[in-house]
């Protein structure tokens, strides 16, 4: 193609970042050809199924098996006195940042949770292998056994382990000013154990061939997964191939490695079969963690201008899991003269917790976000005036820039867009006949972590281009997101842009964790585009000999300066390359120096501000949302559709946190009490209105592309939200999720 | 679930020979409660007897100009049938009310009845339960109750019968037709479900060779002005945690004709005859409705974890009647 | 496998359609009633009933434990993995496909009891619907999808039957979707998305 040819085609090019893009994967998911962890067949698979202990903590001292193995089509059942022994979880090593917990399943007699696996069964079909082990017996010696969280909370002791923050923070005397503040809250909440209840119960498939091993694994950490199952099986990494292109939800319910993946690939191993491992719902309840419950204070203190003298936010959450940043929205949020900050935590001998869509923040903003509130009712002040009056200008508590702040503009653009302004500031004034109506507002927050992320880009000599990365497709858009950076990136047409997704057989892509999928793998494909870009300029020939890469733009296929320029395709042919590839390695030490670099110099975080209407009826007090609006800051928006999508999803979870959703552990027994989707209630569509959502879409100049993130803020604030809009409609302050009509009648 | 014999009767008869013949055997309809609690191992029948092709599908008038439902209609075609939604839209409303849209077109009337309880520690097989075990004892008791009666418990078993349907029935004096080789039987709705008592596993009074035909529904003026208003934790998709099937007639501003029954508060379903009686001939307004429905819950028998229900039941059904009085008024 | 010899006919009026296929091969007879059994019952013989339905379209003979699920049967013995298994106790809704055009859980239904009958999987269910969801994003991960679309395809149908709801509106409103596709969950939350998708269709269909 001549130069005057590209001239005449040439168009301004849309950049595709920014556009509402549809998923590239979803005519996939549409008609059924998505195959997830549980959808691959090999030949003579067989299907296992897990026994469950029914004590909380105590030794197995008989395990009668002999029903089971009575059933037709069970090939064996393993147990602590037949199984082969994994390799225990190592104290320090890469691999065991994701195990679920520290127990070494049918390794020993010990049982350390009701519901902790203690044997397995292998059969030749998914109904067989789920009545077999519904047959196998287990006699038990109890030991005594802490499963109560309200009965343990007393006991509760300094958080401890998270490398990353600090558990503790103070500013000032924050309870002597709280003392003498000539207004104040103080105000306890407690918040339930929730369970992620991806739709996709977890899953594997495991298969080996001689000393390799293929997985099948619903999983949010492909790279970790294949470290964890090295360590445990003593295998090199190099012989574990784990794949996962296709995930069904995650929340933080598929970060770790928990003992489903575990035993699928052990029953592989002992049977010498291809074994399945999909986990029904309740033993997904029994296995798997989910967040931790707490409870909190939060006490604040103001003068009667609404300007925060004292705040005080201290938690109560379980050990074990990540430690939870309850409090950390509160280092952030408010300009408080004084801050007193505590962490604390309880053991309980029930499944670990773990990460769930904003851990820590999810429920440390109810808490917050709630106090807040409540403080404005006190002061007769309207909840946004009263925010605002102590938004900070810097990080209150270390005096750091942040590296973008709009919370003020979120709030003002929600006040015109949700018609703040016609609420009656009256509790319980807005009546819409037999509904009572109430607004409320919460403050969202969170704060992104950046892992990780190796990539390689691929220009082939007809100018296709392959993006690899062992990203997470869970629903987030992965490839769908990452085809627009690259297309704009080397000024090719997103057709022509394939992302290779869900392989560690690829560059290790970064964990779906933190809501830095996107802008982790962002980075490296940025930097690995950029790279590629430069070998392509030095294989190039006239016109672009000599120049250098910031004098060229890549659009239209290929790299030009001024008029003049040539396709991707020329330069590869004119060089007689098939291809060239550019690969960006990342890794830990570059994610340690980079997390102090940053750290040191900026505070990062999404916000937003949620607008809630609510509707309680006046008789029975049921709840429900009747509108819904997020403005949020999260940085440069890359796909509209799909970065909207993340936000309601979180909004969604955060209703169900709200109004209906909790883990009931049976104080008695430690035992989950409703492991099914028909006793524990996420949110239907019936429950779940029109959800407005508005990025500021406003790039943060310190991070890759301006990214902040949108997989968890959204969850963040809402359950204040629907808290203070019933209290508004109410009068009444439900300070203890969820909240049920019980507490409103 | 326990591997079964299966047998597919070709005719009633044959489906009553079967049953007379197959200790343990159990009559499958729409599947949706059975087939769960026998993957759940709750219900582990040694010959399943599939009833779903049997003719017993119709809806057909009554002279009295009543009905009688098929025991293999479907909830989804009762709930839609003109008839049901002139004559009874209580019962209607309570079908639509009940699970999802799929688990409708599935359920059929006679399974309905024979709905089994949703507490969880009866479906859970490491607690104990009277009901799924005779004598184990009651993990509900002092367990999590928010699901459970309040209202014909026992000390063996506080679990709620969870029909929507069966509490419409219970209003409307269904009448419930059974078979079996011994001959035909009628039983009122009222007889048909059984209190716990001190033998929470008999749960109605149809013995085990017998198979439901059909319900039959009196003619029921009243009926024509009724309604069924159930409070869950969702808004849709829940068992209810209080329901009301409710008709009202009012005359002169007096309560001339009432039905009430109740669900989700009740250890079957419940007619709620104390608030009728209270009801009946008295006034129409706020303060009545609200003392017949208290002298309905004055019998109950609370537990922490479900003691709100008693003030729930109150005011959903002072709710329930006052917007059925509301409409008598406009209409 | 099926050992049965008896030559009756064993639909009876009401049940499933019939179709032709030997009458010996449909398990034993007793009572006057068709016994098919994986254990061995009182004839002494054990047999397995065969079953036979139309898939998407096209016809399928199975040999089935009678306590095998539509859904497995499905997804391990006809490799149609888009119906999913999310709670395997009718609390999702991703297993639902379409019998004979009608919506059901898969999960709680008995392969037996749908002999003779026309099952349509979300890979069989060529309608605009799939299209739909794709560009109003009525979908995250995907997992509930297959069950989100062959529900909404029986509630279109429902909806143009005259079945009713209970939100009992004038017309295919917002609010009679959200209740009408409430048995199908979405953890993602992509509620409103598929409610767009789902009213875009109703609305080119009314058109």
């Amino acid at each position: 193609m001549s130069t005057d040819v590209a001239e005449a085609v040439r168009t301004e090019t849309v950049p595709n970042v920014g556009r509402p893009l549809d998923r590239v994967d979803g005519p996939a998911k549409a008609t059924g050809e998505a195959k997830y962890a549980a959808d691959h067949d090999y030949p003579g698979l067989a299907h296992a199924a897990l026994v469950h202990a029914t004590v909380a903590r105590g030794r197995v001292t008989a395990l009668d098996t002999e029903a089971a193995r009575a059933v037709r089509g069970v090939i064996d059942v393993l147990t602590h006195e037949n199984a082969p022994r994994m390799r225990p979880v190592k104290r320090f090593s890469l691999g065991s940042f994701v195990k679920g917990s520290s127990v070494n399943y049918l390794a020993t007699d010990e049982v350390h949770w009701d519901g902790q696996p203690i044997a397995v069964v292998v059969a030749e079909t998914p109904a067989a292998a789920r009545h077999a082990a519904s047959l196998v017996r287990a006699t038990y010696e109890e030991l005594p056994a802490a499963v109560d969280f309200a009965a343990e909370e007393p006991k509760a002791v300094p958080q401890k382990g998270n490398a990353m923050f600090s558990s503790a923070a103070d500013k000032g005397d924050a309870n002597a000013a709280l003392a003498v503040a000539p207004v104040s809250v103080d105000l306890r909440f407690v918040t339930p154990p929730y369970n992620h209840n991806a739709i996709e119960p977890h899953a594997t498939t495991a298969v080996w061939n001689g000393n390799r091993l293929t997985v099948h694994d619903g999983t949010q950490s492909i790279a970790f997964v294949r470290k964890h199952l090295a360590m445990r099986f003593g295998v090199p990494e190099r012989d574990i191939r784990v794949l996962a292109p296709y995930v069904g939800g995650g929340f933080g319910g598929k970060g770790m490695v928990w003992a489903g993946t575990l035993l699928a690939v052990l029953a592989a191993r002992a049977t010498g079969r291809a074994v399945r491992l999909a986990l029904t719902r309740e033993s997904v309840y029994r296995t798997v963690g989910g967040r931790t419950p707490t409870t909190q204070r939060v006490a604040l203190g103001a003068d009667r201008d609404g300007r925060l003298t004292a705040l005080v936010h201290t938690s109560v959450a379980r050990s074990g899991g990540m430690p939870e940043q309850v409090t950390s929205a509160s280092r952030h949020l408010y300009a408080a003269e004084t801050v007193h900050l505590r962490q604390n935590v309880v053991h309980l001998d029930l499944v670990p917790p773990t990460a769930m869509r904003a851990p820590g923040e999810a429920v440390g903003t109810f808490a917050l976000e709630s106090a807040v509130d409540e403080l404005a009712w006190r002061l007769d002040m309207d909840p946004i005036e009263l925010r605002m009056r102590n938004e900070p200008e810097r990080d209150p508590l270390t005096g750091k820039a942040f590296s973008h702040r709009m919370l003020r503009e979120a709030y003002a653009l929600g006040t015109e867009r949700f018609g703040w302004r016609e609420r009656d500031p009256r509790a319980g004034a807005m009546r819409d006949g037999r509904w009572l109506v109430g607004m409320g507002v919460a403050t969202a927050y969170h704060q992104p972590i950046r892992f990780p992320a190796s990539v390689t880009v691929r220009m082939g000599a007809d100018g296709a281009v392959v993006v690899r990365c062992g990203l997470h497709e869970i629903g987030v858009g992965a490839a769908t997101v990452q085809r627009q950076i690259a297309a704009d990136q080397l000024g090719v047409p997103l057709e022509s842009v394939r992302v290779e997704v869900g392989d560690s057989d690829l560059p290790a892509g970064p964990i779906a964790a933190g809501s830095g999928q996107t802008a982790s793998a962002a980075a490296s494909v940025l930097a690995a585009c950029d790279k590629l870009k430069r070998q392509l300029l030095a294989l190039a020939g006239p016109p672009l000999r000599g120049r250098a890469i910031g004098d060229v733009q890549a659009r239209d296929g290929g790299l030009f300066h001024g008029g003049g320029g040539r396709t991707y395709a020329e330069i590869l042919a004119g060089a007689g390359r098939d291809h060239v590839e550019a690969a960006v390695k990342d890794g830990w030490v570059n994610f340690l120096a980079r997390s102090a670099r940053d750290g040191r110099r900026w505070v990062h975080g999404a916000s937003g501000a949620h607008f809630c209407e609510v509707r309680v009826d006046a008789d029975t007090g049921e709840v429900r949302v009747s509108r819904w609006l997020g403005v949020f800051d999260v940085g440069r928006v890359i796909n509209a559709k799909t970065a909207a999508g993340q936000l309601r999803g979180g909004i969604v979870m955060g209703l169900g946190m709200a109004l209906s959703e909790q883990t009931l552990v049976d104080p008695r027994t430690g035992r989950v009490v409703n492991a099914s989707l028909s006793e524990y209630h996420v949110p239907v569509h019936a429950d779940v209105p029109r959800i407005d959502v508005h990025c500021l879409d406003d790039p943060d100049p310190t991070t890759p592309l301006g990214l902040l993130g949108v997989g968890e803020v959204g969850v963040t604030g809402v359950p204040a939200a629907v808290a203070n809009a019933v209290r508004h409609a109410t009068g009444k302050r439900v300070a203890d999720l969820p909240i049920t009509l019980d507490k409103l009648l | 679930m326990k591997p079964f014999a299966y047998v597919k009767p070709a005719d009633v008869e044959a489906a009553l020979r079967a049953v007379a013949t197959e200790p343990g055997a159990k009559f499958l309809g729409g599947g949706t409660n059975l087939v769960d609690l026998m993957r759940e191992g709750v219900e582990r029948p040694d010959t399943v007897i599939d009833v779903t092709g049997l003719p017993l599908d119709a809806v057909d008038d009554l002279p009295d100009g009543g009905l009688r439902i098929g025991a293999l209609v479907r909830n989804s075609v009762l709930a839609a049938d003109p008839r049901i939604r002139a004559r009874y839209p209580m019962l209607s409303q309570a079908l639509l009310a009940g699970a999802s849209p799929q688990l409708r077109n599935m359920a059929t009337v006679g399974g309905n009845l024979l709905q089994r309880t949703r507490c969880a520690y009866f479906y859970d097989a490491a607690a104990a339960c009277n009901k799924r075990e005779p004598g184990a004892g009651c993990d509900a008791l002092d367990g999590f109750t928010r699901g459970h009666a309040v209202l014909g418990v026992s000390g063996s078993c506080i679990a709620a019968h969870p029909s929507d349907m069966c509490v419409a029935l219970a209003a409307l004096d269904a009448v419930v037709e059974v078979r079996s080789v011994r001959g035909d039987r009628r039983i009122p709705i009222g007889e048909f479900h059984l209190l716990p008592g001190d033998t929470p596993q008999n749960e109605t009074a149809l013995a085990p060779d017998e198979l439901i035909t059909a319900v039959e529904l009196p003619a029921l003026p009243v009926a024509a002005r009724s309604r069924y208003r159930k409070v869950r934790d969702r808004a849709s998709y829940a068992f209810a945690l209080v329901s009301v099937a409710a008709a009202l007639e009012v005359r002169d501003g007096a309560v001339a004709g009432v039905r009430l029954a109740l669900g989700g508060v009740g250890a079957k379903p419940w007619r709620a005859r104390a608030a009728e009686e209270a009801l009946l001939g008295g006034a129409a307004d706020e303060a009545a409705f609200r003392r017949a429905a208290e002298a309905e819950l004055a019998a109950a028998t609370v537990r922490p974890g479900n003691a709100f229900k008693t003030a729930l039941a109150t005011a959903t059904i002072a709710a329930t009647l006052r917007e059925l009085a509301r409409e008598e008024d406009a209409g | 496998m099926s050992g049965g010899t008896d030559p009756q006919q064993a639909d009876g009026p009401g049940g499933p359609r019939d179709h032709a296929r030997p009458a010996a091969d449909r398990g034993s007879h007793r009572n006057g009633v068709l016994l098919a059994s994986g254990v061995t019952s009182n004839s002494g013989r054990t047999v397995l009933p065969e079953l036979r339905m139309k898939v998407n379209g096209s016809p399928e003979s199975l040999d089935v434990e009678p306590w095998a699920g539509l859904l497995d049967t499905l997804r391990d013995k006809l490799g149609l993995t888009g119906p999913k298994k999310g709670c395997e106790q009718g609390a999702c809704g991703a297993c639902t496909v379409l019998v004979d055009g009608v919506r059901i859980v898969s999960c709680l239904a008995l392969a037996v009891q749908y002999d003779g009958r026309e099952i349509t999987t979300v890979e069989g269910a060529d309608h605009p619907l799939r299209e739909a969801f794709v560009r109003h994003d009525g979908l995250q991960c995907g997992y509930c999808t297959p069950g989100q679309i062959c529900s909404a395809i029986g509630m279109l149908s429902e909806y143009a039957a005259g079945m009713p709801s209970s939100v009992a509106a004038e017309g295919l409103t917002d609010d009679e979707i959200r209740e009408r596709m409430s048995g199908n969950l979405c953890r993602c939350g992509a509620y409103n998305g598929i409610l767009d998708a789902i009213a875009d269709v109703a609305a080119r269909d009314a058109r």
